[in-house]
């Protein structure tokens, strides 16, 4: 099991490695940064002082340490609006993001489950007919729409919900609906078919031989074993949350990452977009990284087979 | 004619390894979509026949015209009959348009992460050992990275357009076919006329072209098709975001970008976008749920 972790965990740094020679290499090849710095009367002796300033005259290998070494202390340069360091636009915005997301999480999960169960259990009746159209609906309808829709019915005309920004738990309601409605589809319809496979097994039907209460076989016999598909596509339907998040943050006027994202987009400004994207993707390869310790410990056979 | 012996050999493989038929997919896997399917087509008639069915320019612009409302509202004209947004232009010329962009999208996205992913797949799968392993990472790696991350770091440096887009999502969807083709391969290597045709000295471009890549075709028309839809919502977020296509080339996530500002006086200029995406990508998804039931009922989880 140590060894199986391990060598997940090198993979991610791999990972994570790849994207930073990414982003470097695409920051250079775009053009000079110090267009976007210095303003437009800058003469050639501010240029090469800046340059000197900013270590952009040393060759780009060395560039890549020095970047790699100061980003993993935290350290991505000064935002080119806010002029703030990009650290402290992170730290400021990164836990609403994370409440969000967990809000929007324990939505998706508290749905999802018991829908997916029921679905399978009484397949073919309105409970299962339901909960195909909430699946189907879920991965049809663009989420930045039905935000839209949501802020001007249900905040705009009934004024029963506050539109944006953060202010007390029912200012969770609206973004967590709609940033959690994408993956309760998914997830119960994932829920949904493992179930009906787990259902149809040998050892469910020895378990209600034996007499084991039928709420006992479904929801503790069964679903163990209908989880695994659920876990194997946890960390893509994460990777989508953080999609969707830049999207819901957006329109909801949500302080968090995705919000940074896109006014950092919309001024181009560099170091943050940089920033925003390593720091997503470290957390998106730390949520990964557990979900396969999860799954190798759910599912024994993994550990064996990798 | 009849099929080619190794495609014989496919199907009933699938069919024995396939679980217990559920007399309720058959039936419905009997009937053709109707709903959905005439959806999809007019949709896709709509955006090759732009040119000619739309009731104005996309890009005309009427500052006295603008935010008219749909025709049946009081103030509403036949001349803009889904009404017209912020500059004055005609939403319904702009949709119909926009369809060009978002069908574009979907399928040029769809189709250069299937070659890409399947090729990827059958390489893996044919040789495996280290060659499947060092593929394989590679697709573990790329499957959880938010596209979105990628279309912006584009966007910003390279500046947001059509090609970027596609290119965007392509880089990140390709890697889901790789896997689902892989393991496809992997059950069909195990089968006697793949053994049967190393045996008889086929190279491996043949048994991987004439063999194994026959025999996935399925499975890959079936993800293609569930994968539009998402494609398509994935580009639109983009748009809207001010990361994919850039205005004024009628977008649907663009225009419902540029009508939030204005929900509360004029709703029309975002509801009917968002409205074309819904209905587009329900098509899709419905078309490809009614596929997959059809063809390859092992793929229920996807």
């Amino acid at each position: 099991m140590t060894r199986f972790v391990l060598t997940r965990l090198a993979q991610s740094l791999v990972a994570l490695a790849i994207l930073s020679v990414v982003v470097f290499v695409l920051a250079r090849a775009t053009g000079d940064p110090l267009h976007l710095i210095l303003p437009m009367s800058a003469t050639e002796e501010d240029y090469a002082n800046a340059r000197r300033y900013l270590g952009l005259d040393r060759s780009y290998p060395e560039q890549y340490v020095t970047f790699v070494a100061r980003a993993v202390t935290g350290d991505f340069g000064t935002s080119l609006r806010a002029r703030r360091p990009v650290s402290e636009l992170i730290a400021a915005r990164l836990p609403n993001s994370l409440k969000l997301g967990a809000f929007a999480m324990g939505v998706s999960l508290l749905l999802a489950f018991p829908l997916g169960v029921m679905a399978a259990v009484h397949k073919g009746t309105v409970v299962d007919r339901a909960a195909q159209v909430i699946a189907v609906l879920g991965q049809s309808l663009p989420t930045f729409w039905v935000a839209i829709v949501l802020i001007e019915v249900v905040a705009g005309r009934l004024q029963w919900l506050p539109a944006g920004g953060v202010d007390g738990i029912t200012s969770y309601i609206l973004p967590g609906f709609t940033l959690g409605w994408f993956v309760v589809a998914g997830m119960m319809r994932l829920l949904r078919s493992g179930m009906l496979e787990v259902l149809d097994s040998e050892y469910v039907k020895l378990a209600r031989v034996k007499g084991v209460v039928e709420a006992r076989v479904v929801w503790l016999h069964a679903l163990k074993n209908a989880l695994i598909p659920v876990v194997t596509f946890a960390g893509i339907y994460f990777s989508i949350l953080v999609t969707t998040a830049i999207v819901v943050e957006t329109v909801f006027a949500w302080p968090g990452l995705g919000r940074l994202a896109y006014e950092a987009i919309t001024s181009r400004d560099f170091p943050v977009i940089q920033a925003v994207v390593l720091t997503t993707a470290a957390i998106v390869a730390v949520v990964n990284l557990s979900v396969d310790c999860v799954y190798g410990f759910i599912d024994p056979r993994i550990r064996y087979a990798r | 004619m009849s099929p080619p012996p190794e495609i014989q050999a496919g199907v009933v493989a699938d069919v024995l390894s396939a679980p217990a038929p559920d007399s309720r997919v058959r039936r419905r896997g009997l009937s053709l979509p109707i709903v959905p399917l005439a959806i999809v087509v007019t949709f896709v008639v709509v955006a090759a026949l732009a040119p000619l069915i739309s009731p104005g320019d996309p890009y005309e612009q009427s500052l006295r015209s603008r935010f008219t409302p749909p025709v049946w509202d009081e103030r509403g004209t036949w001349k803009h009959v889904l009404g017209t947004d912020r500059l004055g232009r005609d939403l319904l010329s702009r949709i119909v348009w926009g369809s060009r962009v978002s069908l574009a999208a979907g399928v040029l996205t769809v189709l250069l992460a299937t070659v890409v992913g399947a090729a990827i797949g059958l390489v893996a799968g044919y040789y495996g050992g280290r060659v499947d392993a060092a593929l394989m990472r590679m697709t573990d790696a790329t499957m959880s990275f938010p596209v979105v991350l990628l279309a912006l770091i584009l966007a910003v440096t390279v500046g947001p357009s059509f090609v970027n887009v596609v290119v965007a999502i392509a880089v990140i969807l390709w890697a889901r076919y790789a896997r689902v083709v892989r393991g496809q391969v992997l059950s069909l290597m195990t089968l006697d006329f793949i053994v049967q045709a190393r045996l008889a000295g086929a190279s491996a471009w043949r048994i991987i072209t004439r063999h194994l890549l026959p025999n996935t075709l399925n499975t890959v028309v079936v993800l293609l098709t569930l994968q539009i839809g998402y494609v398509i919502i994935v580009e639109a977020s983009l748009s809207f975001l001010g990361a994919g296509i850039p205005p004024p080339m009628p977008a649907w996530g663009t225009m419902i970008a540029e009508g939030r500002e204005f929900v509360t006086s004029a709703w029309w200029v975002s509801f009917f976008p968002g409205l074309a995406i819904l209905l587009v990508v329900l098509a899709f998804n419905l078309l490809g749920d009614w596929l997959r039931d059809t063809l390859d009922p092992k793929l229920r989880q996807l």
